[in-house]
């Protein structure tokens, strides 16, 4: 090979290879339409029209947020309020998703300072406690539920969103805050507080009280910590048959009605294969099933409430997952008192029946 | 020495591409299918990701009677017997959470599904059993959640 020979080879080389990085790259560009659809459609809805989330598509939403706030909110999610955070999605993934957002509005982005308002807060409280308290609580915990859920029906209004809550106020700047209490938000509770009369000064006060929920959020919002054990387990001293039929005493005896005993095994293999010594019995109480469910639809993963008993050479033992740990993966605060209550139950059902 | 040179420079840029997935506690997805399809396209997926389907347990009854505007909210209880029987017998605490289960549900004309990340038996399991079995339950969940998004 010649010396220009070789300099050919290794252009046609080096050409070729850019070729291949840039398609690698293009086809690992983000895209916003499938990280929605994977990660946010389920319950903001496939068009942003909301479901167990809030709606995203509305113009009076969109023209009213800034992108950072949408890009924060992904990120760091509302504690205890149903919307997740997303620690693992790249920077470039959000973005990609926020690109995705803004697709259903045809008007740009507006771009906010990230500079506070000059308000007084003690006018201010007075103010949010006569204009806003009945709807986003108090102390701006939020309405009680979150979004349209499957529960309600969606006529009826949005839930308003917790303003006290550590997501909404890290994405959230002053202009922000103000342009939506000036504009309002259309098609929303949410109405405009020029049109209701409030001064423009009178909204800088509301929103540095908004502002004064950031020292005290950590109390009421956060959720049942991660570090419960998994799994409520207890040895029993009887035999496995007989611990079942105390299962069911003490269930009847809790209020809940017992659906069906069977095998773990049931269904898997033919029923002379069964494991007979792996059995699980379920049971329900049909008022705590519904309350339960309009708080979260998704808790019906975890019902109808079961105990599962099995008997190995280590003995007989009753075990149960343990409601306290699932809340924490819900990110919903109102399930929380919903978990406690079912752990409570489940840690008296055991213990009745293993004494 | 250009050639060794540039497949290094392949590997550094192939370093900093964005990883794809992610792992999250709750696996959800949004089916645009409404639920009688959702659901046939569920079960059919299971089979065809070679799983049984143990159950199908409604939790609905009476729920319009409540005012819930759906009557259509199942549970899917899924597995693979060997598999199962593996994790009980290595690992008996998971037995409360076996076999795995989805649940769906409708809202308005379309179709919610819902399931634990099986990562979550991987950490009660700790060194009992080999992570494997766990990641390839998620991907396997995954893709049956894809199969109903896309199936029409
Ligand atoms: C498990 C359900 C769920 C998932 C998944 C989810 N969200 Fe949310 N999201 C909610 C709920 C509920 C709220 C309202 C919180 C409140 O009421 O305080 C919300 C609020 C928001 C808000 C604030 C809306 C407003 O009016 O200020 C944005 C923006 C948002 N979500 C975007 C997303 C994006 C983008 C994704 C996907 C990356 C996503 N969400 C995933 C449930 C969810
Ligand atoms: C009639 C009920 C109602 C009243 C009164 C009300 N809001 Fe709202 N507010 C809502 C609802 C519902 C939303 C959610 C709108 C949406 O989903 O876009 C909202 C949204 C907001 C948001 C945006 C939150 C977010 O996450 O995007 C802010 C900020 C806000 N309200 C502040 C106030 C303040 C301050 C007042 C009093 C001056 C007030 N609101 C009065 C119902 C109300």
């Amino acid at each position: 090979m010649t010396g220009m020979h070789k300099r050919d080879v290794y252009m046609r080389l080096i050409c070729g290879t850019i070729l291949l990085l840039l398609a690698v790259q293009i086809s690992a560009a983000p895209n916003g339409r499938q990280l929605y659809v994977a990660h946010c459609s389920a319950c903001h809805g496939d068009q942003g029209h909301g479901g167990v989330g809030v709606p995203l598509s509305l113009p009076s939403f969109l023209d009213s947020v800034d992108d950072r706030f949408l890009a924060v909110t992904i990120r760091q999610g509302r504690p205890g309020r149903v919307m997740p955070s997303f620690p693992r999605l790249s920077d470039a993934q959000i973005a990609a998703i926020v690109g995705y957002i803004r697709s259903w509005s045809d008007k740009p982005a507006p771009r906010y300072s990230p500079l506070p308002v000059k308000g007084d807060v003690k006018n201010g409280s007075l103010l949010y406690a006569k204009h806003c308290a009945s709807c986003h609580g108090e102390n701006g915990e939020g309405g009680t539920g979150t979004g349209v859920t499957f529960s309600r029906r969606r006529e009826l209004p949005i839930i308003a969103p917790a303003l006290n809550n550590s997501g909404f106020l890290a994405a959230a700047s002053d202009e922000m805050i103000r342009q939506t209490l000036q504009l309002g938000r259309a098609g929303t509770p949410m109405g405009s507080f020029l049109e209701k009369g409030l001064g423009e000064q009178e909204i800088d006060d509301v929103i540095s009280f908004v502002r004064s929920f950031a020292q005290d959020q950590d109390e009421g919002t956060k959720t049942v910590a991660a570090n419960k054990d998994k799994i409520i387990r207890v040895a029993s001293p009887y035999s496995l048959e007989e611990t079942v039929e105390n299962l069911k005493d003490a269930i009847v005896s809790q209020n809940f009605i017992l659906i069906r005993t069977d095998l773990l095994e049931h269904g898997l293999v033919k029923e002379a294969d069964e494991n007979p010594k792996q059995v699980i019995l379920h049971f329900c109480n049909f008022k705590f099933l519904f309350d339960a469910l309009a708080v979260d639809p998704r808790v019906g993963m975890f019902l109808p409430c079961r105990v599962t008993v099995t008997e190995t050479d280590a003995g007989v033992f009753v075990s149960a997952i343990n409601p306290e740990y699932m809340s924490h993966l819900f990110n919903n605060a109102e399930l929380d008192q919903y978990c406690k209550q079912m752990h409570d139950v489940y840690v008296t059902i055991l213990e009745d029946a293993t004494l | 020495m250009i050639a060794r040179r540039l497949g290094l420079l392949v590997s550094a840029i192939l370093l900093f591409l964005p990883l794809g997935s992610v792992a999250d506690d709750i696996i959800m997805t949004r089916s645009t299918l409404p639920f009688p399809e959702a659901m046939l396209a569920l079960q059919q997926s299971i089979g065809e990701h070679g799983y049984t389907v143990s159950r199908v347990q409604r939790i609905d009854i009476g729920l319009t009677g409540m005012g819930y505007k759906t009557d259509k909210y199942r549970i899917v209880f899924a597995g693979k017997i060997d598999e199962i029987r593996v994790m009980t017998e290595k690992s008996p605490q998971l037995a409360a959470y076996l076999p795995p289960k989805i649940a769906i549900f409708a809202e308005e004309g379309q179709t919610v599904l819902v399931t634990l990340n099986p990562e979550l038996y991987a950490e009660i399991a700790g060194d009992a059993i080999d992570p494997v079995i766990f990641d390839r339950w998620t991907s396997d969940l995954r893709s049956i959640f894809d199969d109903v998004n896309t199936a029409n």
